[in-house]
């Protein structure tokens, strides 16, 4: 260990960065780190592409009319987004929470909002990136997608929105463990409940309850458009405004810190 | 050195349900090294976090630098240096990658390899932080504290845990900041720490502070009269006592650890080792010695261990 003395390099002076340097430095690490786990792309990439790949070869589950692909890729692009907005940002920021990550930054120069800003742009980028690779990986299985793109990236925004307030909400007031356990539950039961490979008639009675869950309205609307070439699905936009709203509200009033 | 205290609290109350934490505490911190000394549960962490922000307090008043750190914290924050007693970083991060991204932050960081060399953390760069050892994750979050030049920095317990080396590199970056004018309030259990870095000590117990001064203020008084022995735990302390001269008086300050104050000459010595000798007690590490904080800091904060 070398030691200085009377250097003169810690002299004061203080500042922030500006604005746009820090949300993009912030971003930037949010984003490395998520590629960086193992269990996080188990999760965001692993997972929807195997389940696309082998629903759409293998012919398990009923899914109606037409190439399966066509019927499975709009819920697995549903899936993609619940993957990252809600249980690996749920996951990754409860462990942060929980470590003092959080509280750390929170006495850093970077301000509360521009921290949760970079959250969601990371998001959003790690979103593109499962949209490139599995919108590929569909078109390679014989994927043919009509509608309107204007409708399915507002289905993406709103359907982000939703499933991050959910997260941020779990994260923010849950222990880590049970938001690690809860999460990961919760996307099971959405995956198998919320029309991405199952058809949501298969459930009966229960499907106009199971129609009004977040991911119900993202697989529905993005599979409206994509597989039917419907204009903009207002029901499944509006459900998904609903969600956002109340989840982004609840998670803004009762996350804690640390 | 600026005139105007760098952290000033007045009559500072915070209560956790039902549990006072701080009790009034009024402390003044001016330029230079403050060391706030307590046992465990003193209220030392919630007071430095009330000056970081963190908390609100149920009463009283907080300013550092000048500033109200709730209500001018965007203020204040990047002129301040943080280091939590313990976390705050990515555990999936690398050492380097995190106090890169912590430079980032600010508008004239240090220079980040040299920091990181400087604290003995160059040869572990490329680890990620659940890797780094806990000597190693205390230096990388003294150095996130420290990266973004400011004016002051609240250390939380330092070097908690740390070997000597690193509690020697982590000495010296204190008092280089100090004499490069960046003032420093830290919390301690080491009554050394203490005596070694700080131009001033406040000690905190039961959430208020019960002594301030420099160490030398505080160790006045009674120096030349202190002898000291150790033997083993419950030694009839009545009966050496009664062996002793009149103006005498003999404790154990801690479980086998003793101290007699009075008239210290041979005599005494020898009345004290033949009562040793007639009870059969071994006088280790027998000695006279100088008044130190951790005498002050226990007459002051009493001797019973707390949890």
């Amino acid at each position: 260990m070398t030691t200085a003395t009377g250097t003169g390099v810690h002299v004061p002076e203080p500042g922030a960065a500006p604005l746009p340097r820090m949300i993009a430095a912030q971003a930037a690490l949010e984003t490395r780190m998520l590629l960086r786990n193992g269990e996080q792309l188990l999760l965001t990439v692993v997972i929807p592409t195997l389940l696309l790949v082998l629903f759409s070869s293998v012919d398990i589950v009923d899914t109606g009319k037409g190439k399966s692909v066509d019927f499975l890729a709009p819920g697995i692009l549903a899936l993609a987004v619940m993957s990252t907005a809600f249980t690996g940002q749920a996951i990754a920021t409860g462990f942060e929470r929980r470590y003092g990550v959080l509280k750390r930054l929170a006495a850093s120069p970077l301000p509360r909002w521009a921290l949760m800003a970079a959250k969601t742009a990371s998001v959003l980028v790690t979103e593109a990136l499962q949209v490139i690779l599995l919108t590929m990986s569909a078109f390679a299985l014989g994927w043919s997608p009509h509608g309107n793109p204007l409708a399915v990236l507002l289905l993406l925004i709103l359907g982000t929105a939703a499933f991050s307030g959910l997260g941020l909400l779990m994260a923010g007031t849950l222990k880590a463990e049970a938001t690690l356990a809860g999460a990961n539950l919760v996307f099971l039961l959405l995956l198998v409940g919320g029309g991405v490979i199952v058809p949501l008639d298969k459930f009966g009675g229960a499907r106009h309850t199971l129609d009004l869950l977040p991911i119900s309205a993202l697989s529905g609307g993005l599979r409206d458009v994509l597989q039917h070439g419907a204009a903009m699905p207002w029901g499944d936009l509006g459900i998904l405004a609903v969600w956002a709203v109340v989840a982004l509200g609840a998670a803004g009033k009762f996350f804690r810190w640390e | 050195m600026r005139s105007e205290p760098v952290v000033q609290v007045r009559d500072l109350v915070k209560r956790y349900g039902t549990k006072t934490a701080v009790n009034g505490l009024v402390l003044t911190a001016e330029a230079g090294v403050t060391a706030v000394l307590g046992p465990n549960g003193a209220g030392k962490t919630t007071t430095i976090e009330t000056c970081e922000g963190y908390r609100k307090p149920d009463s009283g008043t907080v300013r550092v630098l000048g500033l109200d750190p709730v209500r001018q914290s965007a203020e204040l924050r990047p002129r301040v240096g943080v280091m939590l007693q313990s976390g705050g970083v990515y555990s999936g991060a690398r050492a380097d990658e995190m106090l890169r991204h912590v430079a980032k932050l600010h508008a004239h960081p240090l220079d980040v390899d040299a920091l990181m060399e400087r604290l003995g953390l160059g040869s572990c760069g490329r680890t990620s932080y659940r890797r780094l050892s806990g000597g190693q994750q205390q230096r990388l979050a003294l150095a996130m504290a420290v990266v973004g030049r400011p004016e002051l920095v609240f250390l939380d317990e330092p070097t908690a845990g740390l070997d000597p080396q690193a509690r020697r590199a982590t000495w010296d970056l204190v008092r280089d900041l100090r004499t490069d004018g960046v003032s420093v309030i830290l919390t301690t259990h080491y009554m050394e720490e203490a005596e070694q870095l700080a131009d001033d000590v406040a000690v905190i117990d039961a959430g208020r502070v019960i002594a301030q001064g420099s160490p030398e203020e505080l160790c006045k008084g009674g120096a030349e009269n202190t002898l000291r022995f150790t033997g083993r735990p419950g030694l009839d302390v009545g009966s050496l006592l009664k062996a002793l001269p009149a103006d005498s008086t003999a404790a154990e300050l801690t479980p086998g650890s003793y101290r007699v104050v009075g008239k210290v000459n041979p005599q005494l010595l020898a009345t004290v080792t033949s009562w040793c000798a007639q009870h059969g007690v071994m006088p280790d590490r027998i000695s006279v010695e100088r008044h130190t904080l951790e005498d002050v800091f226990l007459e002051l904060t009493g001797r019973e261990l707390r949890s």
